[in-house]
């Protein structure tokens, strides 16, 4: 059978012109400032430090036509890298965010566990306050909260002041600017960021299938080992890639609370651009970094698109 | 799952909300201290406010903050609300998977990453620096986290809303703005105002791409920091976390009460 | 609640079998696919002016895409929809005169039931004091005067189903076109409802297309009823004709009751058929005019209140009948249904009213019986 296909304009679900500003619109928008970004700044990395405006050659210039490219691609390098693999401050940096990044995230899981489980056995009209008492923190400055540690831990602080008032400790501990402080720092921030995917997954769990495990004679502490704790599983992952991942370029914490044993590249970055102002060098951190965080915000996003499938 | 909670649990949150409001209170009380050390108490003062106000230059820079935060928040309210839109409504089209790449990756990514890559982009631009290029930095940021919480309200919006109103003659455009628009508004406030703290918070992202003369508040509290802990930093910060959560308290509220009216409404009907 | 008698000018209302009568909506193998899945398959359907015309079946038959596509929610792939002779093809929804009655109601939350009923009218920028009056209109015509002020939210189901109706019936639309319009109410609203819509239907003189799976709502309300499956339209018939004569077995089954035997022709003489059952190792007499040959396999399907159950085996000419068991028996209330054993493994169904008080029934569990009906109570179906 032959059917003619006759020519149908396209009205469907409204006018296209609406369709395609909708999403051309915010589509440009980001490929012009957050990806072309990106590749001006893989380009400048393999650029050289130079004392001009701004500080790194060559320059590419259009006005020589194809010399000027050929000029200009002779004189990119992979110099920068290899410079980063050569210095171990580099390496260490990158391994030492990682650590840290990884053992916050652990601690944070531990802390919020308990605070996620507790609010989710909640009564239900306590639910509401309780949720908006973990959110209210985010929408309070990150600058502010960190800042705030500083008058905790400070040798005259609060936290120190408590202890010896106690009798706890003879003379002041030395908290701030050391690791300690970046790992109670990174906890602190990113806690509701753990908390709230592991509630989400704690409170969709149905109250009676811990019942119908316990009527069939499994005691309390099975239950949560082997209900529970599988059931909460997509929040615990969410939740520490949402750790993780941010904290390994942190930079206001390491900064704020850390010292000069801390060790972490977004520190470096921001010491390379502003205070060395050797911005290919920086550019060159930042592309490793983003490397390493490829794997994980990839994992993550494949996690997250399962999730959705699921529900 | 509520079966009310035990002793452990109990405990847990307990112990749990003073970690994450311990040190804001402690902050906010240190503010109020008439001495200029921060951690000994010396008596209630507010001297530490009504220095603030004599403080051109952080005046100067809660001023620029502002502007910024406005403006970026609307503009990233408008281009993130049709970000969200696309990401729903158009199941397929060429470069989807790199369209929602590039909403979901700023919300994990590096500042000092964001901050240096758009630092460089408006150098090779050759565009001079301050007050709007921090604005479109954050805007690019923000708009990311405006279209995630948009698209959360889009997810339960009832489609057959857009197609009664177009097969009742409203055309396209007008549907969007009086049918669409007003059923996703709770989602699209909620979006400008993450956006207008993220943009009133954020230190790392301005750094970078700041230029002369247009230092926001968070830079002038970072410079302050490094040099040590002072009252009016608390005070700053105590105004700062004040007006936030008025706001986000405010709208809890109000959305709440609308919610019991709803309920309550729906519940007389039924009864008829 | 309808007051009006359903008269007989309903009865006379057969333009589908005048030649001269022109068509008012026009399907031309029309197709439309999502991806690989055939929604509609080349189907075509030609619906009178004034005609209340159901379309039924399944959910995934394709009638809810082929009511979108005459809205204009979607695009047919390949065919064409007519319009009293108008192709509507790159008409956008907004531009069609039909409108859309829809299942979940689809009122706007955020305006009253006078603002919603308006909606459509102040599109087409009417004079303010028109649209009052047309609004005051719709709220007499489903008595809700006194809600007018009221926000759907604050509204029962019923309420708001009538609110959706006289939202999509203020704008006088040539075509009315209701998807599943009673399917969220409960079982004595919903006959309520549809006696009124079909008043409704009468006094306004309108078109009315409705989708709906369920059949007695369809035989209630419709001129006519489109049975689909599959995306094609399988019977589009009167209600009487669908039910009595269906022409393949997913029609007989989807419409009420029906037992099929299924057997070979063995005898045709005009339209004197007999069948032969190799189940039941009989010759069944049929009376159908029918294209059919000998030795084509077929099957006879008869309803159950077609079939009359007897202790004697009656006898006259134009009877069918064959002996049995009583299995089983059903009583519910006005009838009982008695289900037979006629070979081994095969049980038919009898419906048979319970004209007296008996509480105990004479024919009861395990009687054998006679099971009888007419020649002409059958239909021969050969798809």
């Amino acid at each position: 059978m032959v059917t003619k296909d006759l020519p149908v304009k396209k009205t469907k679900k409204g006018s296209p012109l609406l369709d395609y500003v909708m999403r051309l619109l915010p589509f440009f928008w980001l490929l012009l400032f957050f990806l072309v970004p990106f590749i001006i700044v893989y380009k400048i990395s393999l650029s050289t430090i130079a004392l001009s405006i701004p500080p790194y050659e060559p320059m590419l210039s259009l006005k020589e036509g194809i010399e000027g490219v050929k000029t200009f691609w002779d004189g990119l390098s992979w110099d920068n890298y290899i410079f980063l693999t050569e210095d171990p401050l580099y390496l260490s940096a990158y391994l030492s965010s990682l650590k840290i990044a990884f053992f916050s995230t652990v601690i944070a899981l531990f802390v919020a566990y308990p605070i996620a489980y507790g609010m989710a056995r909640s009564p239900r009209e306590w639910q509401p306050t309780l949720l908006m008492l973990v959110i209210l923190p985010f929408w309070t400055s990150f600058l502010i909260r960190v800042y705030a540690w500083i008058g905790i831990l400070k040798s005259d602080g609060v936290l120190n002041q408590l202890l010896l008032w106690l009798g706890v400790i003879d003379s002041p501990l030395t908290i701030l600017n050391t690791n300690t402080a970046v790992y109670i720092g990174i906890v602190y921030s990113y806690l509701p960021f753990m908390i709230l995917p592991l509630y989400a997954s704690l409170e969709k769990l149905d109250g009676s299938l811990l019942e119908a495990a316990e009527d069939l004679g499994c005691p309390p502490w099975k239950v949560f080992w082997r209900v529970t704790l599988p059931l909460s599983m997509p929040g615990v992952i969410a939740g520490c890639f949402l750790v993780f991942i941010p904290a390994v370029g942190e930079f206001v914490i390491p900064d704020i609370l850390g010292g000069s044993e801390t060790l972490m590249i977004g520190k470096t970055l921001w010491v390379e651009f502003f205070s060395n102002r050797d911005w290919p060098l920086a550019s060159a951190v930042a592309v490793i970094l983003l490397l390493i965080l490829v794997i994980p915000i990839t994992l993550f996003q494949r996690h997250q698109a399962k999730q959705e499938g699921h529900d | 799952m509520n079966r009310g909670p035990s002793y452990f649990s109990l405990t847990a949150m307990v112990l749990g909300f003073a970690f994450l409001y311990l040190p804001i209170v402690l902050l906010i009380i240190f503010s109020f201290n008439e001495s200029r050390l921060v951690t000994v108490w010396a008596g209630f003062s507010t001297k530490w406010y009504v220095e603030l106000f004599r403080n051109e230059q952080l005046l100067q820079a809660a001023w620029v903050t502002l502007r910024v935060a406005v403006t970026s928040a609307t503009l990233a309210t408008v281009l993130g609300t049709m970000a969200a839109m696309a990401l729903t409504r158009q199941r397929r089209f060429f470069g989807r998977t790199l369209f929602s790449g590039m909403i979901y990756a700023p919300l994990v990514m590096p500042e000092v990453i964001l901050g240096l890559s758009m630092l460089l982009l408006f150098v090779a631009m050759d565009q001079a620096r301050g007050f709007w290029t921090i604005m479109i930095a954050h805007t690019t940021f923000t708009m990311c986290y405006v279209a995630v919480v948009v698209q959360s309200r889009l997810a339960g919006f009832d489609r057959s809303l857009e197609e009664a109103a177009m097969d009742l003659g409203c055309p396209p455009l007008r549907t969007f703005f009086s049918i669409t628009l007003p059923q996703i508004m709770p989602g699209v406030i909620a979006g400008w105002m993450l956006a207008f703290t993220l943009s009133l918070d954020d230190l790392v992202i301005a750094s970078f791409t700041t230029g002369p003369g247009a230092t926001t508040l968070p830079m002038k509290i970072y410079s302050q920091v490094r040099l040590g802990v002072t009252p009016e930093i608390n005070a700053v910060c105590t105004i700062l976390i004040g007006i936030v959560t008025l706001g986000v308290i405010a709208v809890s509220i109000t959305s709440k009460r609308q919610r019991l009216q709803q309920e309550r409404d729906e519940r007389m009907a039924m009864e008829q | 609640m309808a007051k009006k008698p359903i008269g007989p000018v309903r009865r006379a209302f057969a333009p589908w079998d005048d030649p001269a009568q022109p068509a008012f909506i026009e399907f031309r193998n029309v197709t439309k696919r999502f991806g690989d899945f055939v929604a509609v398959d080349d189907l075509s359907l030609t619906i009178y002016e004034r005609e209340f015309h159901a379309l039924l079946g399944g959910s995934g038959c394709g009638k809810t895409t082929l009511m979108r596509m005459l809205a204009g929610f979607e695009n047919p792939t390949s065919g064409q929809i007519f319009l009293e002779g108008q192709d509507l093809a790159g008409i956008p929804p907004y531009r069609r005169p039909v409108n859309m009655m829809f299942q979940s109601y689809a009122l706007f939350p955020h305006m009253s039931v006078e603002k919603n009923i308006a909606f459509g009218l102040l599109q087409d920028k009417m004079p303010k004091a028109d649209v009052d009056k047309r609004v005051k209109e719709m709220l007499q015509l489903v008595k809700l005067e006194p809600f007018a002020k009221r926000k759907p939210h604050q509204l029962s189901g019923g309420q708001k189903q009538r609110v959706a109706l006289a939202r999509s019936l203020a704008k006088r639309p040539k075509v009315l076109l209701l998807d599943e319009p009673l399917g969220a109410l409960d079982k004595k609203l919903r006959e309520e409802t549809q006696l009124e819509l079909m008043t409704l239907q009468e006094d306004l003189r309108m078109t009315f297309l409705i989708v709906t799976h369920d059949q007695e709502e369809a035989m209630t309300m419709a001129d006519r009823i489109s049975v689909m499956d599959h995306g094609r339209i399988l019977q589009n018939d009167t209600p009487a004709t669908i039910y009595e004569m269906p022409n393949s077995r997913f029609v007989a089954e989807f419409i009420g009751d029906i037992n099929i035997l299924e057997g070979q022709i063995s005898k045709k003489e005009g339209d004197q058929i007999q069948l032969f059952s190799s189940v039941l190792g009989d010759h069944l007499d049929i009376v159908q005019s029918i294209d059919v040959n000998v030795g084509d396999k077929a099957a006879l399907a008869i309803r159950p209140e077609k079939m009359r159950i007897s202790f004697d085996k009656p006898e006259g000419p134009g009877i069918n009948a064959i002996p049995g068991e009583v299995w089983d028996i059903a009583y519910m209330g006005d009838v009982s249904i008695y289900h037979i054993k006629i070979a081994e493994a095969v049980t038919v169904r009898s419906i048979v009213a319970n004209t007296t008080r008996l509480v105990e029934r004479p024919i009861t569990w395990d009687d054998k019986i006679w099971l009888s009906w007419n020649r002409d109570a059958g239909v021969i179906l050969t798809r």
